[in-house]
């Protein structure tokens, strides 16, 4: 795990006292609104509904037992005691106040964390695969080269002023756990003739005009990461569109030059750059691989007898089916935390319950909790024979829920309860579907469903990789909500098709059902999952009953 | 910091200007006296564009105190009490309508 | 608008000349457009010539005239625009201009230690407060995480260096 040095201190210190002065000035009115704003953001805080709302950032989802204490504290001392886990591997809280958000950030700096680059068009928070480190079907740990690309990113003087922000992903294993196409860019570590190196995705994104990002790379050798980003940043910095926020984005400048266009001239800035000061030698990979030691497992053997007897027990072998999932290492596995109980707000944990994780962490995890980008929290070393007593603790802080990648797993933004920007509610959908889903039996039947819930076109709730996609629309201030299907956010990301006319508010739950109960009666077998029955199917009979008459 | 555009506002009936508070974000209305107030039914309700407009202008000169002003339309009650008029101006004042974890 | 240079507040030599006026003797700034058209009074002016670049236009086409120039002055029309910092870093490392390299328009406090590092190295800020806080906001960090022209160590530097240390003791 990445261990903070004094330097990464030094500068945590430091960020912190700077942001400290821009809020005095702000106070006292030496710093107007609209030249604070871009400074705040860059420091996570934005301005919601309500109140402030602090962004924090979990580097590659990475977090400490006494880090993620740390976010427990800050909730219970400066907000209402919870906070909400994101789709990119940050947390937010929800109510903090201005004059109070210095010594918030200071107490998180102590322990190396921080909202810097969470907000604001500057490249954000690197986000990689929940289970790094630990998956069976990953060729490195992608984390060293999402904390590469961290240091190397945070406050760069040349790309704090973007066109618009910046999202970059990595992934590292056969399976993309990490959303690589929707992103800025994407970056997928693979083998090429014994050589690791990187296969360089452009100008995917979702919002208003989502797109799949396309390969501009299929192999750049690991040494020249940074400068092949910096020669990317480059030609978006310098010639991305500044005339239209909706079409800032790295996507719409690949769109409109073309994808060969874009890619002639990074190659062309690259060609320039390649061997100077970025360039990353082994002693300088080496630096970093050294913080990401992983644990030293002991050595154990898979299903041992104690998890054998404790899966006779049917409550128990339905989250083992559901939450565990196989570790690299012999005799140990990875769990999934269900931050989707039923009827709750999808990724919302408190500080009770975040206490109560890091002391588990400790216990039975080798001190390591993930933040996943569904908005959920995982294990990713857990010894096997200590999963029955794990899951009698999970259970009992409301963390057990069996639906970890099922219907009720949904993926939501925070929506109008919360969000400047919505148009509609997002959370009572997601808890009103999870309710009508609440059976585990009925839930684990039903199999692999992705739901995701947007509250506006922003697509926060990523509805457009939705297996089932929700995105709320306001018609004469009545909360409406559209469909689509087919939508995958993985290696072979699709976006989903819309099925129709939006749908009042209170007739969407049945419509969900009606979709689902058809896929039910049409699939091939209980092995066709949800989406490869839509692929099949195509929308056709889906729409057919989500708009039967009622 | 007026915009030429917001010049030419036109309101669809009685009008607060609401704005959030600089310190802590809280939900404030302008009230009597260009005061802001955290209470809807203490806001200063402008029935013309004009009488809007000028609201506007003395919410935004006071940029120290709230950020974000604008106009939103509001519903009176028998006795002249502004109220939200639409969701995001309900949820603006009386809160997320779920739940919050931390009450639980 | 005070014209920081060297962390002090200084006088401008420099006057800026409208497209089609007569130069005047000694330091003056002309538009892009006046430069690249060929001007015979720019070849014939004998003070120093600076040229007001725009944020939208490549500084490779500068690079013919470079030798010729005191000064760019590069533009930041909102704060929140950032193309000058890539021009101004492309000025300095790849066409390896010494002269001054000028930050103009809406230049905040909050931003001179990014322009310094880009290789900016007078700033036009828009408040006599910030031109105040000028030497503050330079050192207000100590720590820097990638390489850029300016020479300053990096982390990675220091962690080597740290690194040898130990080894030695």
């Amino acid at each position: 795990m990445y261990v903070h040095d004094e330097f990464d201190r030094a500068f945590l210190a430091e960020r912190v006292e700077d942001f400290r002065g821009q809020v005095a000035r702000r106070l006292s009115g030496a710093l107007s609104e609209e030249e604070f704003k871009p400074l705040r953001l860059m420091n996570g805080v934005y301005l919601q509904l309500h109140a402030y709302m602090l962004r924090v950032c979990i580097p590659y989802g990475t977090l400490s037992g006494t880090q993620l204490r740390a976010l427990a504290a800050v909730a219970r001392t400066y907000d209402r005691g919870y906070g909400h886990f994101t789709t990119r591997q940050n947390i937010q809280f929800n109510w903090i106040k201005l004059a109070e958000l210095p010594d918030a950030m200071a107490d998180l700096a102590k322990v190396g964390i921080h909202g810097i680059q969470t907000s604001g068009n500057c490249i954000r928070n690197t986000t990689t695969d929940p289970w790094a480190g630990a998956a069976p079907d990953e060729i490195e740990d992608p984390r060293l080269y999402a904390e590469i690309i961290r240091q190397w990113s945070t406050l760069h003087p040349e790309f704090t002023f973007l066109p618009r922000k910046f999202k970059i992903a990595i992934t590292a294993a056969t399976h993309d756990r990490a959303a690589i196409k929707v992103h800025d860019v994407g970056l997928r570590l693979h083998r090429k003739d014994g050589e690791t190196g990187f296969e360089v995705i452009v100008g995917g994104g979702l919002g208003r005009s989502p797109f799949i990002g396309k390969t501009i790379r299929d192999f750049l050798p690991k040494e020249h990461l940074l400068s092949y980003l910096e020669a990317v940043l480059r030609t978006y910095n310098l010639e991305g569109r500044r005339d239209n926020i909706y079409k800032a984005r790295i996507k719409i400048q690949v769109h409109e030059i073309g994808l060969e266009e874009f890619t002639r001239r990074v190659e062309a800035e690259w060609a320039a750059i390649r061997d100077g000061a970025l360039r990353l030698d082994a002693d300088a990979i080496d630096q970093v691989r050294a913080h990401f030691a992983t644990p030293d497992f002991d050595r154990l053997e898979d299903r041992p007898a104690v998890l054998a007897a404790a899966l006779e027990e049917p409550d128990f072998a339905r989250w083992h089916a559901n939450a565990v999932a196989p570790h690299k290492a012999p005799g140990h596995a990875i769990v999934t935390l269900s931050l989707k109980p039923i009827g709750g707000p999808p990724g919302d944990a408190t500080a009770d319950q975040m206490d109560a994780i890091a002391d588990l962490a400790e216990l039975y995890a080798y001190g390591e909790v993930r933040v996943a980008h569904e908005q959920n929290l995982t294990f990713p070393h857990v010894r096997q024979k200590d999963l029955p007593e794990l899951w009698k603790k999970l259970d009992a802080i409301g963390v057990a829920t069996p639906n970890v990648g099922l219907v009720s797993d949904i993926i939501s933004c925070p929506g109008l309860d919360y969000c400047s920007l919505a148009n509609t509610r997002s959370i009572p959908i997601a808890q009103a579907i999870s309710q009508r889903f609440a059976d585990p039996a009925r839930a684990a039947e039903i199999g692999r469903l992705h739901l995701n819930i947007s509250g506006c076109i922003n697509a926060c709730g990523h509805h457009h990789v939705g297996h089932i996609g929700i995105l709320g629309v306001d018609k004469k201030d009545e909360e409406f909500f559209q469909i689509a299907l087919g939508g995958k956010g993985n290696f072979k990301a699709r976006l989903g098709e819309l099925i129709g006319p939006a749908i009042p508010e209170s007739e969407i739950v049945d419509a969900v059902e009606r979709i689902v109960d058809t896929y039910l009666e049409l699939r091939l077998s209980p092995s066709e999952t949800f989406i490869a029955a839509v692929e099949r199917l195509g929308p056709d009979p889906f729409k057919e009953r989500a708009y039967a008459p009622r | 910091m007026t915009s030429p555009l917001q010049r030419k506002l036109k309101i669809a009936g009685p009008t607060v200007v609401t704005a959030n508070r600089l310190a802590d974000g809280a939900v404030v209305w302008l009230g009597k006296g260009g005061r802001w107030t955290d209470r809807i039914a203490e806001a200063e309700v402008a029935t013309t564009a004009d009488a809007a407009l000028h609201l506007l202008d003395l919410a935004h000169a006071d940029e120290r105190a709230a950020v974000g002003a604008y106009p939103a339309t509001v519903a009176l009650s028998a006795a002249g009490v502004p109220q939200p008029a639409t969701l995001r101006e309900r949820i603006r004042t009386a809160g997320p309508t779920v739940t919050l974890p931390g009450a639980l | 608008m005070p014209l920081v240079k060297s962390g002090a507040v200084t006088a401008d030599p420099f006057v800026f000349v409208a497209d089609g006026e007569a130069l005047p003797q000694g330091a003056v700034i002309v538009s892009a457009a006046r430069l690249l058209s060929g001007d015979p009074a720019l070849a014939a002016h004998a003070g120093p010539l600076g040229v007001a670049w725009p944020n939208d236009k490549d500084v490779a086409l500068l690079a013919p005239v470079l030798p010729r120039l005191a000064l760019v002055a590069l533009a930041f029309p909102k704060f929140r625009d950032g193309r000058a910092f890539s021009q101004a870093r492309l000025l300095r490392e790849r066409h390896r201009f010494r002269g001054e390299v000028r930050a103009t328009g809406n230049v905040l406090q909050d931003q001179v230690l990014f322009m310094a590092r880009a290789g900016f190295d007078a700033f036009a800020l828009e408040k006599a407060s910030d031109a105040a806080a000028f030497r503050e906001a330079l050192a207000r960090y100590s720590v820097f995480y990638q390489p850029t022209g300016d020479g300053r160590r990096t982390v990675r530097d220091l962690r080597a260096r740290a690194q040898e240390l130990e080894a030695a003791e």
